[in-house]
């Protein structure tokens, strides 16, 4: 029996990590992942877990203790944010071309500078073209259900890509929610052993990682991580399709919300599409066609179906909790990206953007309101007057 | 449904800031280092009873001892309630990332020799992630004052562990005990270069101040490593529950001994803390030698 309790996002992700019960977790602590490896180190100090856990003297270290731990053949995890996941830079790009299946909690925070341990995205964004996997949560209990398919996820056969699960900093890490927690038992069947091929570990048969790899065979093994993210494509569904099954939910590549017979559309990820959501209905109520499509997906970018999913729609706006700084219209990542996808499938619509919330900055439901009133006369008028419009920036 | 409307009265969390920063300045009378803070960013984040103020006090009042021509001082600090520091002083200063307050420090150096550069941070920033940075520069003999606040863990995280730690030591992530061997602050400096190292509890605080003067006018690398309270991250949960208990631990076991061998000078848990000048020497700086070797080129 699964059971209903109240946690913080952090704490759901932590009880996710100790009914996985991974082999090692190296961390180092940063606002607003703190409280996540912070509760894990309580179940280990507790003998819940069997973890062995390093409170490392960096994230450059923890992560390159995660590469160390995970070619030796162990499930391995970390979480971290911001400037600790921008430390990590040299080492997340190993670990994803060097195939570690490692699985982290990211709590999304601005990246400095001036100082801020605030939300937003800019650090996610930063990794977007780094191999890992990156999946986005409304909420504790999507960070929560996110975690567990990503080890999956992670160390399928076809994959063996890292997986960054994120959750908007604050706002849900630190945000007390009601979270269904399954049964250990339950969590501990869906993960499965990890059986590793290549293990360093593997006396009979040594191996080695990361030796010089120039013209010969790079390119070969960077291809090799292109499909393995095609495949990951297929595995992320098929997980997701397992987990619907076995605890009843209902993931998928992104999630619509009243998009149906929406005429106009907002796309927006995290803790924000919970806001929207209620607009939305407030809006609906009115009688105004409007519906949401909050992505669960980034990496790899589901650009096919995202087109489909709204090619029906007559003004579509994005809304970007980061800026892609001296990109086309220094508008978002993720309006960049979706544009893309859509003109080049002939989707075409009016399309704009809506920078948001950066440095922690509060969205208001009111604010959401006016953009889907902007798109409402977009949708009219066929004219996009602003391409890239920053919300309540002063 | 209806909106909820609670989210609109958000809307004035701008305007809310605001006034509390022109409220500010009536809120808290002055204080005799008034002129050397920015009293616009007062009061400050710093928990009852830890002991940053008497390390920031001792260090302003230690720059107006020295002589030092204000204008041509630098502070630079990492991150951490130490690391707020730099944005508290009334001087040029830099608040960089968690770790690379003396990268940094030492660029600036570089970039304008006449500064005298004070990096002012916490153990956890200078020698825990940034350990490297730090036993570098001493090797070097790079000209900068580091004065390094050892409070035993990350205050500003929430009290977790790290390299100054001592075995036994509760924090939030070692919660049976911390059983990994610390750091002495004052023997790394000494064992990596440094040409002058002092430590002091922020109990003496006059000898606090002393060595700080002597630190910020000796040429090279020079540190002073200041043991205080963080009730609210360490002191709760190791038997000092407020600053004030950690003073009395100061004066009970504070044991002054100049000249200290500083590879003996480990502070462990209920030990004594052996506090002094551990080391006042002389040797040609970085820019020294450097400027040597260019004469040397350049036959001069
Ligand atoms: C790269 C990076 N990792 C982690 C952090 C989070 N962080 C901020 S301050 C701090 C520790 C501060 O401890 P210390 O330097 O001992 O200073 P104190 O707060 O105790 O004065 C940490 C881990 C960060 N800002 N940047
Ligand atoms: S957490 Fe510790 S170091 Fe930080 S302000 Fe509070 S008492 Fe001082």
């Amino acid at each position: 029996m699964s059971k209903f309790e109240a946690l913080a996002g952090n704490e759901a992700v932590a009880t996710a990590m100790r009914q996985i019960n991974p082999d090692v977790v190296a961390a180092y602590p940063i606002t607003p992942q703190t409280s996540t490896v912070q509760t894990f180190a309580n179940y280990v100090a507790d003998g819940l877990v069997d973890t062995e856990f390093v409170t490392v003297e960096s994230e450059h270290s923890a992560m390159s203790a995660c590469v160390g731990a995970s070619a030796a053949g162990a499930r391995v995890m970390t979480a971290t944010s911001a400037n600790g996941l921008a430390l990590m830079w040299e080492i997340v790009y190993i670990a994803a071309s060097t195939r570690c299946p490692i699985v982290m909690g990211l709590v999304n925070r601005a990246l400095s500078g001036p100082i801020n341990i605030h939300c937003d995205h800019s650090d996610v964004m930063g990794m977007r073209d780094s191999g890992w996997i990156i999946l986005f949560s409304e909420n504790g209990q999507e960070a929560y259900d996110n975690l567990i398919q990503a080890v999956r996820i992670a160390e399928h056969p076809d994959v063996l890509l890292p997986v960054a699960v994120c959750q908007d900093g604050f706002i849900t890490s630190h945000g007390m929610e009601r979270v269904e927690i399954y049964e250990d038992a339950d969590v501990r069947a869906f993960v499965g052993e990890y059986r590793p091929q290549w293990s360093l570990l593997d006396l009979e048969h040594p191996k080695t990682y990361g030796p010089l790899d120039f013209y010969d065979y790079y390119y070969e093994h960077k291809r090799q991580q292109v499909e393995a993210m095609q495949h990951a494509h297929r595995v992320i569904q098929e997980v997701a399709e397992a987990f619907n099954r076995t605890f009843d939910r209902d993931y998928g590549l992104f999630e619509p919300y009243r998009l149906e017979d929406a005429e106009v559309a907002v796309v927006v990820a995290n803790s924000t599409a919970g806001t929207a959501k209620v607009v939305v209905d407030r809006l609906r109520e009115e009688g105004l066609k409007v519906g949401l499509l909050k992505p669960r997906v980034f990496r790899p970018f589901p650009a096919e179906e995202l087109a489909e999913a709204l090619a029906h729609l007559k003004a579509v706006a994005v809304m970007d909790r980061s800026i892609s700084f001296g990109a086309m219209g220094n508008a978002g990542p993720l309006f960049l990206e979706l544009a893309a996808a859509l003109a080049l499938r002939g989707v075409r619509m009016p399309m704009a953007d809506y920078v948001y919330g950066l440095g922690g900055r509060d969205i208001l439901p009111r604010e959401i309101e006016s953009v889907y009133r902007d798109m409402l006369r977009v949708a009219e008028t066929g004219q996009v007057e602003r391409m890239v419009t920053y919300l309540s920036v002063r | 449904m209806e909106l909820k409307t609670d989210g609109y009265r958000l809307d004035r969390t701008l305007e809310t800031h605001a006034e509390a920063e022109g409220l500010r300045g009536e809120i808290h009378g002055r204080h005799p280092m008034d002129d050397l803070l920015r009293t616009d960013r007062l009061p400050h984040i710093w928990c009852p009873g830890c002991g940053l103020g008497t390390a920031l006090t001792c260090f302003l009042s230690a720059l107006l001892r020295s002589g030092l021509d204000l204008d041509k001082v630098a502070v630079v600090s990492g991150i951490g309630c130490t690391g707020r520091v730099a944005g508290y002083v009334r001087l040029d200063s830099f608040h960089t990332t968690h770790g690379r307050a003396i990268p940094f420090a030492t660029g600036l150096k570089l970039g304008n020799p006449e500064l005298k550069v004070v990096v002012f941070s916490g153990d956890g920033d200078l020698v825990t992630i940034g350990g490297n940075h730090f036993i570098h520069a001493a090797r070097r003999n790079m000209d900068m004052t580091v004065i390094c606040v050892n409070n035993f863990n990350y205050g500003m995280t929430g009290g977790q562990a790290g390299a100054t730690t001592p075995v036994g030591g509760i924090t939030t992530t070692s919660p049976y005990g911390n059983y990994e061997y610390p750091f002495s602050i004052s023997a790394l400096a000494a064992a990596s270069g440094a040409v002058y190292v002092a430590r002091w509890t922020v109990l003496h605080a006059r000898r606090l101040e002393r060595s700080i003067v002597e630190a910020l006018l000796k040429p090279g690398f020079s540190l002073v490593e200041v043991i205080a309270p963080c009730p609210t991250g360490f002191g709760r949960r190791n038997r000092l529950r407020q600053g004030l208990d950690a003073m009395h631990y100061y004066h009970e076991h504070g044991v002054i001994q100049h000249g200290a061998d500083p590879v003996k000078t480990d502070i462990e848990l209920e030990g004594p803390v052996i506090e002094g000048k551990f080391v006042d020497g002389e040797k040609p700086t970085f820019l020294e030698q450097y400027r040597r070797q260019l004469d040397r080129l350049r036959g001069a």
